[in-house]
């Protein structure tokens, strides 16, 4: 596979490597040099280039992705209060568990295509999301949300209020307080904790361009572009896109597993219909169908959220203290809509707005200024500007 | 235009030339209706290894129910299509396809979003790999193979110009052409071409029918739906006449020609 | 049996409430051809019409009440309502106890306007986008309109009052004859009514006049509709309009029955699309039928002794029944073949 890969292919692999790992410092100009903030990047950037091999690749719009994301949170967790604190068997355990449920659920939903299979994935997202609320309480903790707690003292403690960490007990590591997640004893937390989560991006990012470059992508991107046609080829596209439907809520439960190991904490609101909506958005801001736009789109929406959502009126007085004291008023009433809680806002109108002006993302915006600036050059150099259109797309 | 090797049916001519010729597709007896209008009745049909067969009638005759049935889209009512000892009954396109059946529609189906070359080596990956096979390492760039056989197969069509054009460039004809070339790729055992030629100008139609014509001498058996009759008595061997769902007329095309049933049939509609 | 007799009576306000959307929403997918995902949040505009108008009812001043002291010895100052300074307190305490319904009104004029202004500003240019792009720009605006009305009335559900004569429960059984077991709200009973004529002033309407025939068309066939050089714009604006329109009113009326908070349009939006698929992708009678079954069905499903058997299911009910029907009648109960199967 490697061996195949095109001049550029290897550039854009180098290229992603050293941005995702120089973060910590790339960032701080914009103030997201901060740990949290970056294992969100990097976490929701697996959650969007997952959902990408579904959405991007083979052009089936699922609305329910949140609810793997969920349930990779919830077995990682398990993991965390039944056998270690050691972060591998949370991942294994969080992908295959993740992996079984996109079968179930791709193996009904794909049954139909176009708006029903949309409302398909979003049906039984919705119906995890509610049994997670109530009967399932007993392995998802309701609303109080599923934690790591201390080692229980007898069997008669429920399992949700204290742990037992079978393979933690058998090996004698000892635990101060409540436990933090790691990796043979290196904590996931903080910065360690980002690179571990940066790593697994890469990874990520790698697998997807080799799908991406592989007979099966290619496959992919013909059901998209037309699956009838594929069918008469002689390919059964079912099975394909099941694979791709599988493939993808695997990484939605490796990133939910991440969540649950930076941050040891699950609730139901995470399967939210909401959640869904806001990695489709990821995608298409970022551009659907291309490889780094999944990415990019993560980062900008959880760097908005952050900012925006903390901005409140008086950040907003000052950045308009200039100007005179009616037209001040007036500006921070007005941006008073789009910050602190009306983040949400802000995120429905960048959704409108890429859906109606940029339907490629931001990649399309990015190529779109590059013919600009090429555009005075030779007509050569325009025709290698279209054919690179066609190399990144495929 | 690029003349390069045609590819040939996996059919060999051994057979055809061996005087026994045998039946490749066998459609017995097929009736369907829609909501009690006889689409088809009593249809029994024989293609032959290596020919080529032209199905023509007026509109609304059954033309496209017919093909329709035979690559599994329609079920019939009752009755059987059978390609090579194979009931295609109740199969789907793809089973069919594998059988060695490949089809032209009537307005060019391509992968639009695709380069030329990826469009005709995605139906040889079908080919070699069968209906699924998942293995994402699999590198595309690899299947030099396939590639260099995609390549010839593009330059035989005449769009060895267009190799890395994305397909929603191409003309109505030169799309036909790549059709054309996913289905040749494929060495198909039959081909069936809903109206090849269905909406293109006069020089467009007449590089198609030399096109076919070549496929013609690699002995590739062909079931052709057709309007145009200039097309269908340059290419057809044998001709089957439908109108009203059934065959009025069969026979070499000089015979078609002077059936007054034909006439009839087409009286008012197109001169034969 | 009375408590079956009840289940259905519980099923039907909430099944008037999804009929009323799931029509919307196919008479909009019927004659457009647009997945509106923004229509749970015009129920939900509706809703706050409600709202808005029982706070302008309620606009105030203060007065001070020379007769009475606060608790600091103070004279009280005491809001008044305008209403009842200008109308005096019986005028106003019937305009207030009635805001529900006459904010019909209000909500008929606001959401024509809006729906109006959706279609021309917006969702006019997504006939030829893909079912996608419809998708995601609707439910980008859904986001948007309810953040609005989060900005303005907050995050908590405000309580609406229906009018004090019909704010107790009807005896229902003894209306029917079935004995003196069966009570109920008789708001909801209203509501079901509402639900019940607007549904048939909606068919009337597309059943009777020239208007309503062409839309009929157009949903039937929408190509030859435009072959036949109808002005198809003004009649998709107006389509969208009743349907916001429908969506709104549904909404106003619902208050009394469920708090209006800023979310509760994507908690119906869901359902109505389920509904909408159950009944069958543009089929207007499946849409209705399929509304009040699941409204049915749903009420089932929350009685205890179902429960007991089967966990959970008053949860999943409405989805697991979408499943079924998606899987093993792809077009739904009413759908005709060949709309939008796949």
């Amino acid at each position: 596979m490697i061996a195949t890969f095109s001049r550029s292919d290897w550039l854009l692999l180098i290229a992603f490597i050293v941005i995702v790992l120089t973060l910590p410092w790339t960032m701080q100009p914009i103030g997201a040099a901060y740990p949290d903030l970056l294992q969100k990047f990097a976490i929701y950037g697996i959650f969007a280039i997952g959902f990408n091999i579904l959405f991007g690749l083979t052009g089936y719009l699922s609305f329910g992705h949140a609810a793997f994301l969920g349930v990779g949170s919830y077995a990682a967790l398990w993991s965390f209060k039944l056998l270690t604190m050691n972060v591998l068997p949370a991942l294994a355990l969080s992908i295959a568990v993740a992996g079984v449920f996109a079968f179930l659920i791709g193996y009904v939903s794909l049954r139909r295509s176009g708006i029903y299979f949309a409302i398909l994935t979003l049906a039984f997202a919705q119906m995890s999301y509610n049994l997670a609320y109530s009967v399932l309480t007993p392995i998802t903790n309701g609303e109080t949300g599923l934690q790591v707690r201390a080692i229980r003292d007898s069997a008669a403690t429920s399992l949700r209020d204290g742990d037992v960490r079978v393979i933690d007990q058998f090996l004698g590591i000892p635990e101060i307080g409540v436990p933090i997640s790691n990796l043979f004893g290196m904590k996931m937390s903080g910065y360690s904790g980002f690179y571990f989560c940066a790593a697994l991006l890469i990874l990520g990012f790698f697998l997807a361009l080799c799908i991406s470059r592989s007979n099966f992508g290619m496959v992919l991107k013909a059901i998209k572009s037309n699956r009838n046609r594929l069918e008469y080829t002689g390919v059964n596209t079912r099975p394909y896109l099941i694979a791709a439907f599988v493939i993808s809520g695997m990484y939605a439960g490796l990133a939910g597993s991440l969540l649950s190991i930076t941050d040891p904490i699950a609730g139901a609101e995470r399967m939210q219909w909401t959640a869904s909506g806001e990695v489709v958005l990821m995608t298409i801001l970022g551009g659907a169908g291309t490889l780094v736009g999944p990415v990019l789109g993560a980062g900008v929406i959880k760097y908005a959220e952050q900012k925006v959502s903390s901005w409140n009126e008086g950040i907003l007085h000052n950045a308009v203290a200039l100007l005179p004291e009616p037209l001040q008023d007036l500006l921070v009433w007005f941006f008073s809509f789009f910050v602190g809680e009306g983040w949400h806002l802000t995120l429905g109108l960048m959704f409108m707005i890429i859906v109606i002006f940029l339907p490629g993302g931001l990649m399309e915006g990015f190529r779109r200024l590059r013919r600009a600036f090429s555009g005075g050059r030779s007509a050569d150099s325009a025709k290698t500007a279209t054919t690179s259109t066609v190399q990144e797309k495929s | 235009m690029a003349v390069a090797d045609i590819p040939t049916g996996e059919t060999s001519e051994r057979e055809f030339a061996s005087g026994v010729p045998d039946k490749v597709l066998h459609i017995d007896d097929v009736h369907k209706s829609f909501a009690g209008l006889h689409a088809l009745s009593n249809v029994d049909l024989d293609v032959r290894h290596g020919e080529t067969h032209a199905i023509i009638g007026p509109n609304g005759a059954g033309k496209s129910t017919l093909l329709n049935v035979c690559v599994g889209r329609l079920p019939p009512d009752r009755g059987a299509v059978i390609f090579d000892g194979h009931v295609l009954t109740g199969k789907t396109p793809h089973e069919i396809n594998q059988l060695g059946v490949a089809r032209v529609f009537q307005t060019p189906e391509v992968f639009l979003d695709l380069s030329v070359l990826q469009n005709v080596m995605v139906p040889a990956l079908s080919k070699r790999d069968g209906p699924f096979k998942l293995n994402p390492f699999a590198a595309f760039a690899g299947e030099t193979e396939i590639r260099d056989e995609a390549e010839a197969v593009i330059a035989s069509v005449g769009l060895a110009d267009h190799m890395r054009d994305t397909a929603s460039s191409l003309s109505r004809g030169d799309k036909r052409r790549l059709e054309l070339a996913m289905c040749l790729i494929q060495h198909p055992k039959l081909l069936l071409l809903d109206e090849p030629t269905a909406g293109m100008a006069r020089h467009d139609t007449n590089a198609t029918i030399d096109l076919l014509k070549r496929i013609k001498e690699g002995g590739m058996t062909k079931v052709i739906i057709e309007h145009d009759m200039h097309v269908v008595f340059s290419l057809a061997d044998r001709i089957t006449v439908l109108a009203g769902g059934r065959i009025i007329a069969q026979g070499r095309p000089e015979e078609i020609k002077n059936n007054p049933k034909v006439k009839e049939a087409y009286l008012g509609e197109e001169q034969v | 049996m009375d408590a079956i007799f009840l289940q259905i009576l519980n099923g039907l306000d909430k099944g008037g409430a999804y009929a009323l959307i799931a029509l919307g929403l196919t008479l909009i997918f019927g004659t457009l051809g647009v997945v509106n995902f923004a229509h749970g949040a015009l129920f939900m505009l509706g809703a706050f019409c409600a709202v808005t108008l029982n706070r302008l009812l309620n606009t105030s001043f203060d007065r001070v009440n020379e007769a009475k002291v606060d608790f600091l010895g103070k004279p009280l100052v005491e809001k008044v309502p305008y209403l009842e300074q200008w109308f005096g307190p019986e005028v106003s305490g019937f305009l207030l106890d009635w805001s529900v319904p006459i904010s019909l009104l209000l909500a008929v004029f606001v959401m024509a306007l809006i729906g109006v202004a959706m279609e021309r500003g917006l969702i006019k240019h997504f006939y030829n986008r893909p079912h996608a792009d419809q998708i995601l720009v609707t439910f980008g605006l859904a986001i948007v309109l309810q953040e609005i009305i989060r900005h303005f009335f907050g995050a908590n559900p405000i309580p609406q009052p229906a009018p004090d004569i019909v704010a107790g429960a009807a005896n229902v059984g003894g209306l029917l004859g079935l004995g003196d077991n069966v009570y109920y709200p008789w708001w909801r009973l209203i509501y079901f009514l509402f639900s019940a004529l607007v549904i048939g002033g909606v068919f009337a309407f597309l059943q009777f006049t020239t208007f309503g025939m062409v839309v009929r068309a157009g949903m039937h066939d929408r190509e030859t509709v435009g072959l036949l050089g109808i002005n198809i714009q003004r009649r998709f604006t107006i389509v969208f309009g009743l349907a916001a329109v429908v969506a709104g009113v549904a909404g106003a009326m619902y208050t009394p029955i469920l708090p209006p908070d800023y979310h509760m349009g994507m908690d119906f939006l869901v359902l109505s699309f389920v509904v909408v698929v159950v009944g069958g992708m543009g089929s207007l009678t499946g849409a209705v039928l399929a509304g009040f079954l699941l409204g049915i069905l749903q009420s089932f499903a929350s009685m205890t002794e179902v429960k007991s058997i089967l966990p959970g299911i008053d949860q999943i009910i409405i989805y697991l029944v979408a499943v079924i029907v998606l899987l093993i009648r792809p077009r739904g109960l009413m759908g005709r073949p060949g709309v939008a199967e796949d």
